[in-house]
C-alpha cells in the first residue's frame, strides 16, 4: 500500500517534471520582426510613430509600465507610488540597483532628466549634480499633444531614489501618460553624450540593448542578460523593414522573418491554410467615426443626426471593406478598455426610421432652407489604422444614405490638407469621417480628446455640451476608479443619445507569425514587446 | 532580317525613280517588316480602344464577388465566362484590360501633344531668334533634362496632385526638351539655306517663315520622335499608376492594375502578368514602328 | 584640354542654380502641410505651430529659399523632417545601396549588350542577329516594375533559387565600412556575406539592367557595323589577320566612342529606375527614399534627394562629354 503511494507519487512528479519541460521557455535563438516602415528616431520623447516606439518598447522602461495584455498599471522602475491627498503630487519610489545599458545607474536624477528635458518651464531640483539638458531639441510633439505642460508643475529629486511630480490640476489619467513611450527613463549620461544623435543611439534599461541601425532595412537588438525583471529569452532581435504587404508575407513563408505585422487581408486567409503559420490577433486601440459639422445649423437637431446613424449599415462596412478585420462599434472607446458601457444598444440599421425621422424633422425642409440640394461627406484619401479605406467606407455610406433619399457627394484632399481643412470646421462640410487611436488606455484620452468641443478648441468634432463637459471634467478629477467608471459610462450614454458622432467600426489587428514563435501577443496600445517572447 | 534588308534597297532603287519623297518613304515603310509589325500591334491596340464597349464581355467596373479570384479559362476552375480571370473584387480581366488601352491610348495622345506642342514652339522659338531667347530656353532645357524623366515627373505629379489627367500632364512636360532640341537642331539648320533667306528677303514674317518654310523641313524627325514619344509616355503613365500617382482606383489602368495585382502576387498570377503583358505590347508597337519609321524616313540613318 | 574641362565646368553652374530654384519652388508649392501630416490626428494648434517654427515654415518661401542656399553652399542640406536626421547622413547611409544596385546593373547591361551587340554585327542578318535584336527591341518596351514581380514569381515564389527581397539575409554579419556590401564583403574576407549579398543583388540589378542592356546592343550594333565597313578593317582582314583579332582589336576599339557616351547617359535612366526597381524589391536606396518623402511631404528630404540625384546626373554627363573630346579631339573646338 504505502509502495503504491510512492509510485504514484514518483508518476504524479515525472508528468509534473514533463509539463514543466514542456511549457519552459527556451533561452537563446533570434527572432526577426517584418515591418512596414522603418523607424523615424529611437529617443521616445521625441517620437511620434508606432515604428519607432516599437523599437523603444524594447530598450526603455518606464516608471509604470502596462500589464502584458491590458492597459492596466503595474509598477515599472518604480516600486510603488503614492498620491497626495488633493490629487496634485506624485511621488514615485525607485526600484534600487537598475542600471542603464551604459552601465550608469538608474536614479531620481535620471528620472527628473528624462522627463524634465521635454517640460517647457524647466522647473526641476535633481538631487546630485544636475547634468546640463541639450541646448538644442526638436520639440517634444507627444508631450505637446497631451498638455503636459498644462499638467504638471515641476519635478523633484527628494533622494536618490525618490521622485515627487507636482500637478497644476487634478487630473486622473496623469499615471496612465507616465505609462507612455513618451515618458520613457532615459540615460542622462548617454543623452548628454550623443545630443541629438540620441535618436540613433539609445540607451535605456530595457530587456533589450540596442546594437546596430541599418537605415531602411534592419534594426538589431541584443538580449539585457542584466535585465530587472529576468533577461529575455530571445538572445537577439531584429526587426525588418519590407515595405510591400505581399513581399513581406512571402518573406515570412519562406521561414526568412517570424512575424509579419499588416499583411494583406487576402493573405490571412492563405496563413490560415499554411502548416507553418498561425495567427495573433488583438483588437485595436482605436475608432473609426463619422461625424458632423456642427458648426452648421443644418446638424443641431439630434433628430436628424440619429436618422442618419440609423441609415447607415455598419455591419456591410465592416464585412465588406474591413474584411471581416474589425468590429461594428457601438461605443466611442473599443470593448478592450475599462470603462466601456456595455448596456447600450447600438442603432440598428432602419432605413424605414430614418427616413420617418428625417421627414418629421423636415431634413428636407432644413437643407433648402441651407441652399443645398445635396450634403458633402469628407473621407480620408490614406487607409488609416481604425480604417482600411476611407473611400470606400465613404462609397458605402453614400449609397446607404441615397437609399433614405439623401444625396452625398463624397469629398477628398490630399491627407494633410485634409487634416488642415477639417479643423476649420468650413461650411461646405457636412459629414466628415476621421478616427482615433488610443495612446495610454484611459477613457479620458477617447473621450476628452474626440468629443470634449468646450474644452479645447483642437477637438476634431467640436462638439459642445454642457451635461457631458461636466462628466468628462469630474472624471479627470475624480479619486476613484470605480467614480471614474461610473461617469464614463454617462459619458457614454450621452453620446449615444445625443450622437454627436457615429461609431463605425473598431479595427481587428491579426498577424501571422511561425510556429515556432511561443508568447507573442500583441498589445492594446500597438507596442511590440518581445521580453517574454521565445522560439521553439 | 536577311529577308527585310535586301528588298528593302531594291524598293528603294526603284522607288527614287518614279515616287516623291513620302510615297517612297511609306513604300520603304510597307517594306520593313518591324514597322509592318508595329502597325498591326497599334492596330490591335487602337480596335480595342475604339470598340471596348462592344468587344468586351463585361462592364470593366462591375463588381461580382462570387466571382473572386477566377483564374484563367485554361486553367483549372476558370471558366470562358471570364477568359483571362478575375481580381479580387471579381472584376473581369479581359474586359479591364480592354478598357486599359483606350486609357494607354489617351494618355499617350495627350501627353504627346502637349510635348509636341510646347516642345516644337520652344525650338522654334529658340532657334529662329537665337541669342539671349535661344539661350535662356535651351538652358531651360537642359534643366528638365538633368532629372531622369521619372523623377521629374514623381515631383510634378506630387506638386499638382496624383490623378490620370496630371499624369499626363506630368509627363507631357518632362519630354519637351526632347522635342525642343530636334525642332532647333533643324531650325537652325533649314534657316541657313538659300530658300529661307530669299524669302525673308521677299519679305515673309516670322510667323510665316517658321510655319511655311522652316517647319515643314523637320517633319522627319518629329514623327519619329513622336512615336516614340506614344512608347514613353505609355511606359512612364503605367510607371507612376504603378506608384499610385496617376490613374485611381477602380480605373481600368494597366499600370494601376498591375499595383493592385501586386498584392495578389501569391494567389492570383494572371492578375500581375496580363496587365504587364498588355504594357509591353503597347509600348514594343509604338517603339517598332517608331525603329521602322526612322530607317524609312531618314536616309542618312539607313544602311 | 584644360581649357575646354574649365569651361564644361563652369557651364554647370547656371544649370546647377537652375535645378536649385526648380526644386526647392516645386516642392514648396506642393500641397500639404508636412506638419499636419506628420502629427496626425492628435495635432493641435500649439503643437503645429510649434512644428512649423521648428521646421522653418513659417517664414516666407524666398527667406527659406535663401537659407537653403546659405546652407546648402556650407554643404548642409538641411534634416529630414521624419528623423530630425541631417540629410546629408540620410544620403550617405543609403546612396551606397543604390550605387552598388547601378553599377551592377550598368555592369551586366555593358557585358551583355556588348557582347550580343558585336556577334550580332559580326553575323550580320542571321539568326542570332535576328533574335537578338528583337529582344532588345522587346527589352527598350519593358516595363521593369512588371519584370521584377513576374522574375519574382519565377525565381524566388516557383524556383526558390533566389531571395525576395532586402540586401542581406538576417544571420550574416557584415561589418560595413563603404556601405556597399560586396566591397565590404571583399574588404573583410567574409565570404558568406559576399556570396549572399551577391545572390540578393542579382534579381533587382538584372531587373534594372533590361534598358540599358537593350540600348547598349543596339548601339554596339550599328557603330560596329559602321567601323567594319571601313577600309582599314578591309585592309587589316586583306592581310590576313584573323577574324577575332580583326573585330576585337581594330573593330571593337573604334566603335567604343558612342558606346561610352551611351554608357555613361543610361546612369541617368538607371537613376530613374532604381525609384522603381527599389520599391519593388525593398534595396534601401535612395530612390525609395525619394519617393517615400514624397508622400511625406518631407521637402528637405526631397529637395537633397533631387538636388543629388540631378547634380550626380549632370556630373556624370560632363565626364562623358570630357571622356568623348578627349578620345575624339575634334570635339573640344565646339
Amino acid at each position: 500500500m504505502k509502495r503504491r503511494a510512492l509510485w504514484w507519487a514518483i508518476g504524479l512528479l515525472l508528468i509534473l517534471a514533463g509539463m514543466a519541460t514542456a511549457a519552459d521557455p527556451k533561452v537563446g535563438g533570434t527572432l526577426v520582426f517584418g515591418r512596414g516602415g522603418d523607424s523615424a528616431g529611437l529617443d521616445p520623447a521625441f517620437e511620434t510613430d508606432g515604428n519607432s516606439f516599437m523599437i523603444c518598447d524594447n530598450i526603455f522602461d518606464q516608471l509604470v509600465l502596462y500589464a502584458d495584455e491590458s492597459t492596466e498599471l503595474v509598477p515599472g522602475l518604480a516600486t510603488s507610488w503614492d498620491v497626495a491627498e488633493d490629487g496634485l503630487s506624485y511621488t514615485f519610489h525607485l526600484r534600487k540597483d537598475v542600471k542603464f545599458h551604459d552601465g550608469t545607474e538608474m536614479n531620481a536624477d535620471a528620472v527628473v532628466f528624462s522627463i524634465g528635458r521635454m517640460m517647457k518651464e524647466k522647473n526641476v531640483k535633481f538631487a546630485g549634480e544636475p547634468p546640463a539638458f541639450p541646448e538644442k531639441q526638436p520639440p517634444a510633439e507627444y508631450w505637446l499633444s497631451m498638455e503636459m505642460d498644462d499638467t504638471i508643475e515641476s519635478i523633484e529629486a527628494v533622494d536618490s531614489h525618490t521622485v515627487v511630480f507636482k500637478l497644476k490640476r487634478r487630473e486622473a489619467p496623469f499615471l496612465a501618460n507616465m505609462a507612455m513611450d513618451f515618458a520613457a527613463i532615459v540615460s542622462p549620461t548617454a543623452a548628454v553624450k550623443y545630443g541629438e544623435d540620441f535618436r540613433s543611439n539609445p540607451v535605456g534599461t530595457g530587456p533589450f540593448k540596442f546594437v546596430k541601425w541599418v537605415k531602411d532595412d534592419r534594426i538589431i537588438l541584443e538580449a539585457n542578460t542584466e535585465y530587472w525583471d529576468g533577461r529575455p529569452y530571445l538572445d537577439q532581435a531584429i526587426f525588418r523593414v519590407i515595405p510591400d504587404n505581399s513581399v513581406r508575407f512571402l518573406e515570412l513563408k519562406t521561414g526568412n522573418i517570424s512575424i509579419c505585422q499588416f499583411p494583406n487581408p487576402e493573405d490571412i486567409e492563405l496563413a490560415k491554410k499554411d502548416p507553418n503559420l498561425k495567427l495573433v490577433s488583438q483588437p485595436g486601440m482605436n475608432i473609426g467615426y463619422v461625424s458632423f459639422n456642427h458648426t452648421k445649423p443644418l446638424w443641431q437637431d439630434k433628430q436628424i443626426r440619429k436618422a442618419i446613424a440609423l441609415a447607415i449599415n455598419k455591419k456591410a462596412i465592416v464585412d465588406n471593406i474591413y474584411y471581416g478585420l474589425g468590429q461594428v462599434a457601438k461605443n466611442t472607446i473599443p470593448p478592450t478598455m475599462w470603462g466601456y458601457n456595455d448596456d447600450i444598444v447600438d442603432h440598428p440599421y432602419d432605413p424605414e426610421a430614418a427616413m420617418a425621422l428625417l421627414k418629421e424633422a423636415d431634413f428636407a425642409g432644413k437643407l433648402e432652407a441651407a441652399g443645398q440640394d445635396k450634403i458633402t461627406l469628407w473621407s480620408m484619401p490614406v487607409p488609416r489604422p481604425y480604417n482600411p479605406n476611407g473611400m470606400k467606407v465613404g462609397e458605402a455610406i453614400q449609397a446607404d444614405l441615397k437609399k433614405v433619399g439623401i444625396d452625398v457627394e463624397l469629398v477628398t484632399f490630399e491627407w494633410g490638407t485634409y487634416l488642415k481643412k477639417q479643423r476649420t470646421q468650413p461650411p461646405e462640410m457636412d459629414l466628415f469621417q476621421l478616427g482615433w487611436t488610443g495612446d495610454n488606455g484611459d477613457p479620458d484620452n477617447f473621450l476628452a480628446v474626440l468629443l470634449d468641443g468646450m474644452a479645447d478648441p483642437n477637438v476634431r468634432t467640436q462638439w459642445k455640451n454642457e451635461d457631458y463637459h461636466n462628466t468628462i471634467l469630474k472624471a479627470k478629477q475624480a479619486n476613484s476608479k470605480d467614480e471614474r467608471i461610473q461617469l464614463y459610462r454617462h459619458a457614454q450614454q450621452l453620446i449615444h443619445d445625443e450622437v454627436p458622432l457615429i461609431n463605425v467600426a473598431h479595427s481587428l489587428v491579426v498577424w501571422p507569425e511561425l510556429k515556432q514563435v511561443q508568447n507573442f501577443k500583441l498589445h492594446p496600445t500597438a507596442s511590440v514587446r518581445l521580453h517574454k517572447v521565445w522560439m521553439e | 532580317m536577311t529577308t527585310t534588308a535586301a528588298p528593302l534597297k531594291n524598293s528603294a532603287a526603284e522607288a527614287e525613280k518614279s515616287y516623291g519623297p513620302l510615297t517612297e518613304a511609306l513604300l520603304r515603310l510597307r517594306k520593313n517588316k518591324i514597322a509592318v509589325a508595329g502597325i498591326i500591334i497599334i492596330s490591335l491596340f487602337l480596335v480595342m480602344a475604339l470598340f471596348s464597349q462592344w468587344i468586351a464581355p463585361h462592364d470593366p467596373l462591375a463588381q461580382s464577388l462570387y466571382d473572386k479570384l477566377k483564374p484563367p479559362v485554361w486553367d483549372e476552375g476558370g471558366s470562358w465566362s471570364y477568359p483571362l480571370g478575375t481580381d479580387d473584387f471579381g472584376r473581369d480581366l479581359l474586359s479591364r484590360i480592354i478598357y486599359g488601352s483606350r486609357i494607354s491610348m489617351l494618355v499617350g495622345i495627350v501627353a504627346v501633344s502637349i510635348s509636341l506642342f510646347f516642345g516644337t514652339l520652344a525650338g522654334a522659338v529658340a532657334g529662329f531668334y537665337g541669342g539671349k531667347i535661344d539661350n535662356i530656353i535651351m538652358r531651360l532645357m537642359d534643366i528638365l533634362l538633368a532629372f531622369p524623366s521619372i523623377l521629374l515627373a514623381i515631383v510634378i505629379v506630387a506638386f499638382l496632385g496624383p490623378s490620370l489627367r496630371n499624369a499626363m500632364i506630368a509627363i507631357g512636360v518632362v519630354s519637351i526638351p526632347r522635342y525642343a532640341r530636334i525642332v532647333r537642331g533643324s531650325v537652325l539648320e533649314e534657316y541657313a539655306k538659300d530658300y529661307v533667306q530669299a524669302a525673308r528677303a521677299l519679305g515673309a514674317g516670322d510667323v510665316r517663315l517658321i510655319f511655311i518654310h522652316i517647319l515643314p523641313n523637320c517633319l522627319a524627325p518629329l514623327i519619329v520622335q513622336t512615336t516614340l514619344g506614344f512608347a514613353s509616355a505609355i511606359l512612364e503613365a503605367a510607371a507612376l499608376s504603378f506608384l499610385g500617382l496617376g490613374a485611381q482606383p477602380p480605373t481600368p489602368e494597366w499600370g494601376a492594375m498591375l499595383a493592385n495585382g501586386r498584392a495578389l502576387i501569391l494567389r492570383a498570377w494572371w492578375a500581375v502578368t496580363f496587365p504587364g503583358l498588355m504594357i509591353l505590347l503597347a509600348v514594343l508597337g509604338f517603339n517598332l514602328l517608331g525603329d521602322g519609321l526612322r530607317d524609312a524616313l531618314d536616309p542618312r540613318l539607313r544602311e | 584640354m584644360s581649357k575646354f574641362i574649365l569651361h564644361r565646368f563652369l557651364s554647370l553652374i547656371p544649370t546647377l542654380l537652375g535645378i536649385s530654384i526648380l526644386v526647392f519652388f516645386m516642392i514648396h508649392m506642393i500641397p500639404g502641410d508636412p506638419a499636419e501630416m506628420m502629427l496626425g490626428e492628435r495635432a493641435s494648434e500649439q503643437s503645429l505651430k510649434e512644428l512649423r517654427e521648428d521646421l522653418g515654415l513659417d517664414k516666407p518661401l524666398y527667406v527659406q529659399y535663401g537659407l537653403f542656399m546659405a546652407r546648402l553652399f556650407r554643404g548642409d542640406l538641411g534634416r529630414a523632417y521624419k528623423t530630425n536626421e541631417k540629410i546629408t547622413t540620410e544620403i550617405a547611409e543609403r546612396f551606397p545601396a543604390t550605387i552598388e544596385l547601378s553599377i551592377a546593373a550598368i555592369i551586366i547591361a555593358t557585358i551583355f549588350g556588348m557582347a550580343a551587340g558585336i556577334i550580332s554585327a559580326t553575323k550580320q542578318y542571321s539568326i542570332f542577329d535576328y533574335t537578338s535584336m528583337v529582344f532588345s527591341l522587346i527589352g527598350v518596351s519593358m516595363p521593369i516594375f512588371w519584370l521584377g514581380l513576374v522574375l519574382m514569381i519565377i525565381f524566388s515564389l516557383n524556383l526558390g533559387w533566389l531571395p525576395l527581397s532586402g540586401r542581406l539575409s538576417y544571420h550574416i554579419n557584415l561589418e560595413t565600412v563603404t556601405r556597399i556590401y560586396l566591397l565590404d564583403s571583399i574588404l573583410s574576407q567574409n565570404w558568406p556575406a559576399f556570396k549572399d549579398a551577391l545572390w540578393h543583388l542579382i534579381m533587382p540589378a538584372f531587373t534594372l539592367s533590361t534598358i540599358p542592356m537593350a540600348i547598349i546592343a543596339r548601339i554596339t550594333r550599328s557603330s560596329m557595323l559602321e567601323v567594319l565597313r571601313q577600309d582599314y578593317i578591309r585592309t587589316a582582314k586583306a592581310k590576313g589577320l584573323g577574324p577575332v583579332v580583326v573585330y576585337l582589336k581594330h573593330g571593337l576599339k573604334n566603335a567604343l566612342i558612342p558606346v561610352i557616351t551611351v554608357i555613361g547617359l543610361q546612369f541617368g535612366i538607371l537613376m530613374g529606375g532604381a525609384i522603381l526597381t527599389e520599391t519593388i524589391f525593398a534595396w534601401p536606396g535612395i530612390g525609395k527614399w525619394i519617393l517615400d518623402a514624397v508622400y511625406a511631404r518631407d521637402f528637405n528630404a526631397v529637395q537633397g534627394g533631387t538636388m543629388l540625384v540631378a547634380t550626380t546626373f549632370v556630373l556624370i554627363n560632363m565626364l562623358v562629354d570630357i571622356l568623348y573630346a578627349w578620345v575624339n579631339p575634334r570635339i573640344k573646338v565646339s
